[in-house]
C-alpha cells in the first residue's frame, strides 16, 4: 500500500480484526455452557449458582438456541465479508470493490440514463435547443446549480462576474462562443497600467477620458490630458475603445462596468489591473450538459425562435 | 452422599425451542379474533387495489418522495404528520393496555394475525394438536413428507402474496402484478417481495411465540402500563383451587383438564398467574368456558378480570367503575388532544410550500434611478394535485416590487426554483438589512397562499 511506508499498520489492523472475531467465537462458546452444582438427587440445580446480596440467585432460563446460532452466523458473515470486501488491513478483497469504482458505476449509470437525452440535444443547433421548453427547464436547473454562485440566480452577475442577460459580451455572444466559454473557461487579464501611464495624475486623466467615452460625467480638462495617454490602452481595447472579443478586452464605450463605473473604481482598475477567471466546465459537466447550458444562457439575452430583426428590437428595449 | 458421585454438571445456557401445538378453540373471543383477522387482512390485501383520481389511492412512492393517502399527498416536509400519527398510535396503545391489557397483541398484531392464518392452514393439512404431535414424532414416511410439503407450499403461497402486497404499497401494484405475470420483475422488487415473503413465512410459520417472547419490545414494557385495575386474562384461584377431577366436593371448580394449557399459543399455564408470555388472546377463556358448560359450572373460571376484582370478588359494574382513573384519563386526554391537533393541522394544511433563499453572492446592487435590487431564489412546491398560476408579491418595505414576471405556473405535485429580483426605491429602506416578506398566492384560489420572511439588504 502506497499510503504507508511499512507494513506495520496493515498487520496491526489485520491482527485486531482477526483477534476480535476469534474472541467473539470463544466468548460465545464459553458462555453457552455453565458448570452448576448437583442437588441432593444428583440433578443439576435450577440456578446458575450466582448469588448476589446474600440470597438473590439467578435462575437458568435458557435463551432459544436459534438466538445463539444467529450470533455464530454473524461470525460466518463477517469472515465471508472480509474475504470478499476490503477490511483486513490492506487486503483488497476478492471482489475488488472500491468506493471510487462504486462512484464510477453510479456515474456510468447516470450517463446511461440521461446520456441519450443530452445526445439528442447535442445533434441540434444551439438556437434550436434554446427554443425547446424542456431543454430550457434543464438549462435553468443546471444554471441554478453550477452558475448561480457567481453569476447570480437571475444571471445578472455581480461585481467581477458578468451579467449574462444584457447582450454585452466580452468574448462574443454567438451561441457557439458561449459554449466554448463554458467548455474551456476564460482567463481575463487586464494588466496593471499605473507604471506604464506614469503618475497618479496620468491615471486619473485616462480614467476620466474612459468615462467620457460612454457619456459619463467627466472633467473635460482631464479628458483632454487623458486622451493621448489612452494610446497605451488601445493595444487591447482598440483605438476606438470598442474592445476586442478575440482577446476578451472590454468595450469601454458602453455603460456596462464589470467592476463598477465610478471614477475611483476605474482608476483602481487602471492602476492595479484585473484578473478574472471563468472556470472550464467541459470536463466536469460533459459536452451534452454544456450544450444545453449554452443554449439557456444565450436565450437569456435573445428571444429563441424569433426573427433576427425582431431580436434586435427586443434587445433594444 | 456418595463421595465419588460428581458434584458438578455442565448445563447448556441455550435450549432448543420446544414446539407448541395449540389446540383449535371455539368461542366468543376466538370469533372476535377471526373477525379482527378478516378486517385487518381485507384492509391490508385490498387497499393497494383501490384507485382514485386515476392513481393508486394509497401509495408510498419512495422514489418520487411522495406519499399518496387517498386525497392527500404527503411530502418529506410533511414528515411531522407521521410523527404525530405514531404518537397517536402510541397513546392509543397505552390507553388500551391500561384498560384491557395486551388486547392489541391478542387480536390485531400482525404476528398474531398471521400466526392464526398459518395455524389454520396447518390444521387443515396436518390436523389438530394431537395429530400434529403424532406427526412430529413419526419417522419420515411418504405420507409425512407429502403433508409437510403441502403445508409449506400453502404457507409459501400466502407468504408470497403478502410480500407482493406489501411491496405493492411502495410501487404501483398493478404494474407490479403485470411484471410478475410476465416474469419481468426488477432485481430490487424481486428482493423485497422475497424478503417480506420470507419474513412472513419465518415469523408466522416458524418463529411464532418466539417473536413475542424474545424479539418484541412491547411485550417487555407492557407492565409499565398495567395496574391493579387493568383487565388481564386471569384464573380465579379462589374458585378453582384445589384443582382436581374428583366430584366429592373436596375440590374447586378446576377439573385440571389442562385444556387451557393445550390451547395456549405461547405454551404457558395461565393458572400460574400473569406471565410476560401471555398475549391476552383469551383462548384459554374460551376453552375453559366450554368445559365449565359441560360440567355444569358457571363460566368465567378463567376470564378477563382485574387484580382488584379478583381480590375483592367484584362484579362487572364494580370493575367498570374503576375504568376512569387518573392513568386512563391522562392517556385519554393526551390521545384526544393529539388527535384533535393532528386533524386540525391536516385540515388547515396549505398545499403550497415556499422557501426563500437570498443570493449570497451579492449584497445588493444599484440599478438605474438609484434603486436597490436584491436577488432571491424562491423554492416553490405545489403539493396539491392541481396546476395553478401563482402570483409572487413582496411586502414589508414601501415601494418594494418584483421585477419581471411575477406570475409562475406550477404543475400539480411539482417543485420549481424561481429566481426573483426585488427593487426598492432609493431611500425607502435604510442601509443594512430590512425585513421583507414574500407572499405567493394562487391566481384562481386566493385562499391558497403562503407567506415567508426574507431579508432585503441595502449596501453602504
Amino acid at each position: 500500500m502506497s499510503d504507508f511506508t511499512s507494513g506495520f499498520w496493515n498487520w496491526y489492523v489485520t491482527l485486531i480484526t482477526v483477534l476480535g472475531i476469534a474472541g467473539c467465537a470463544i466468548l460465545l462458546w464459553s458462555q453457552s455452557r455453565h458448570k452448576v452444582r448437583l442437588d441432593d438427587k444428583g440433578q443439576p440445580e435450577k440456578t446458575t449458582g450466582h448469588v448476589w446480596d446474600e440470597d438473590l440467585t439467578e435462575l437458568n432460563t435458557p435463551m432459544p438456541r436459534w438466538w445463539m446460532i444467529m450470533f455464530y452466523l454473524t461470525i460466518v458473515f463477517g469472515v465471508g465479508y472480509l474475504i470478499l470486501y476490503p477490511g483486513l488491513g490492506s487486503y483488497a478483497g476478492r471482489l475488488g470493490w472500491q468506493s471510487a469504482g462504486a462512484y464510477k458505476q453510479e456515474l456510468a449509470k447516470a450517463d446511461a440514463d440521461y446520456g441519450p437525452l443530452f445526445a439528442q440535444y447535442m445533434k441540434r443547433d444551439l438556437k434550436d435547443v434554446a427554443a425547446d421548453p424542456q431543454a430550457h427547464a434543464i438549462g435553468e436547473r443546471l444554471f441554478l446549480t453550477y452558475c448561480a454562485q457567481c453569476h447570480g440566480s437571475d444571471a445578472r452577475g455581480n461585481k467581477g462576474y458578468p451579467n449574462l442577460t444584457d447582450n454585452d459580451w466580452l468574448y462574443g455572444g454567438d451561441p457557439s462562443v458561449i459554449k466554448e466559454t463554458i467548455m474551456k473557461g476564460r482567463n481575463g487579464v487586464m494588466p496593471p497600467m499605473g507604471a506604464a501611464l506614469g503618475s497618479d495624475t496620468d491615471v486619473e486623466n485616462v480614467a476620466h477620458y474612459v468615462l467620457s467615452l460612454s457619456g459619463a460625467p467627466a472633467d473635460p480638462i482631464k479628458v483632454a490630458y487623458g486622451k493621448p495617454k489612452f494610446a497605451a490602452c488601445a493595444a487591447c481595447h482598440g483605438a476606438d475603445a470598442h474592445g476586442n472579443q478575440m482577446i476578451g478586452s472590454a468595450n469601454l464605450t458602453d455603460k456596462v462596468w464589470l467592476y463598477g463605473g465610478s471614477p475611483e473604481t476605474v482608476m483602481e482598475t487602471i492602476r492595479k489591473g484585473r484578473n478574472n477567471t471563468m472556470p472550464a466546465w467541459g470536463e466536469f459537466l460533459g459536452e451534452g450538459k454544456v450544450h444545453v447550458l449554452a443554449a439557456y444562457v444565450w436565450s437569456l439575452s435573445n428571444t429563441p425562435g424569433a426573427q433576427p430583426g425582431l431580436q434586435h428590437e427586443v434587445a433594444a428595449k | 452422599m456418595n463421595a465419588r458421585a460428581p458434584k458438578e454438571a455442565v448445563i447448556k445456557m441455550y435450549a432448543k425451542r420446544e414446539a407448541i401445538h395449540p389446540r383449535e378453540v371455539k368461542g366468543r373471543f376466538a370469533t372476535l379474533r377471526w373477525a379482527c383477522v378478516w378486517l385487518t387482512q381485507a384492509l391490508f390485501y385490498g387497499l393497494p387495489w383501490l384507485f382514485m383520481h386515476g392513481r393508486q389511492a394509497v401509495l408510498f412512492d419512495l422514489g418520487a418522495r411522495k406519499f399518496h393517502l387517498f386525497g392527500l399527498v404527503l411530502w418529506p416536509q410533511d414528515f411531522i404528520y407521521l410523527a404525530g400519527l405514531l404518537i397517536i398510535c402510541a397513546y392509543g396503545l397505552f390507553l388500551v393496555t391500561a384498560v384491557a391489557g395486551r388486547v392489541w397483541c391478542g387480536y390485531a398484531c400482525p404476528q398474531t394475525v398471521y400466526t392464526e392464518i398459518f395455524l389454520w392452514i396447518e390444521r387443515r393439512i396436518e390436523g389438530d394438536r394431537s395429530a400434529r404431535i403424532r406427526l412430529d414424532r413419526q419417522p419420515w414416511t411418504a405420507q409425512k413428507v407429502a403433508r409437510r410439503t403441502a403445508k409449506h407450499l400453502a404457507w409459501g403461497a400466502v407468504a408470497l402474496w403478502t410480500g407482493f402486497t406489501f411491496v405493492g404499497y411502495f410501487t404501483p401494484i398493478r404494474a407490479l402484478g403485470d411484471a410478475v405475470a410476465h416474469l419481468g420483475l426488477g432485481p430490487w422488487e424481486t428482493f423485497w417481495v422475497l424478503f417480506y415473503s420470507f419474513a412472513t413465512y419465518g415469523n408466522a410459520g416458524w418463529m411464532r411465540e418466539q417473536v413475542c417472547k424474545y424479539m418484541c419490545p412491547y411485550a417487555r414494557f407492557q407492565s409499565a402500563m398495567f395496574d391493579h385495575d387493568t383487565l388481564i386474562v386471569s384464573y380465579d384461584g379462589a374458585r378453582g383451587e384445589p384443582r382436581g377431577a374428583a366430584r366429592d366436593g373436596s375440590r374447586g371448580d378446576c377439573i385440571d383438564c389442562s385444556l387451557c394449557v393445550q390451547v395456549c399459543p405461547t405454551g404457558i399455564d395461565i393458572r400460574n398467574g400473569l406471565q410476560y408470555e401471555c398475549i391476552g388472546c383469551a383462548a384459554c377463556v374460551d376453552a375453559c368456558d366450554t368445559v365449565m358448560d359441560k360440567v355444569g359450572k358457571p363460566q368465567g373460571l378463567i376470564r378477563y378480570a382485574t387484580e382488584n376484582a379478583l381480590a375483592g370478588r367484584w362484579n362487572t359494574q364494580q370493575i367498570r367503575a374503576r375504568l376512569l382513573r387518573p392513568r386512563t384519563i391522562g392517556y385519554g386526554v393526551v390521545l384526544l388532544l393529539m388527535a384533535a391537533g393532528m386533524s386540525t393541522a391536516l385540515a388547515l394544511r396549505t398545499p403550497l410550500k415556499l422557501d426563500v433563499i437570498r443570493d449570497r453572492g451579492s449584497m445588493g446592487r444599484e440599478v438605474d434611478g438609484g434603486r436597490i435590487e436584491n436577488v432571491y431564489r424562491l423554492q416553490l412546491m405545489n403539493t396539491g394535485e392541481r396546476a395553478h398560476l401563482f402570483r409572487i408579491q413582496v411586502g414589508g418595505i414601501p415601494t418594494a416590487a418584483v421585477v419581471d414576471e411575477d406570475v409562475v405556473e406550477l404543475a400539480g405535485a411539482s417543485a420549481r426554483a424561481v429566481p426573483v429580483r426585488v427593487r426598492v426605491d432609493h431611500g425607502a429602506a435604510r442601509t443594512g438589512s430590512n425585513a421583507l416578506t414574500f407572499t405567493v398566492t394562487a391566481e384562481d384560489d386566493p385562499a391558497l397562499h403562503v407567506t415567508e420572511k426574507a431579508v432585503f439588504i441595502v449596501p453602504r
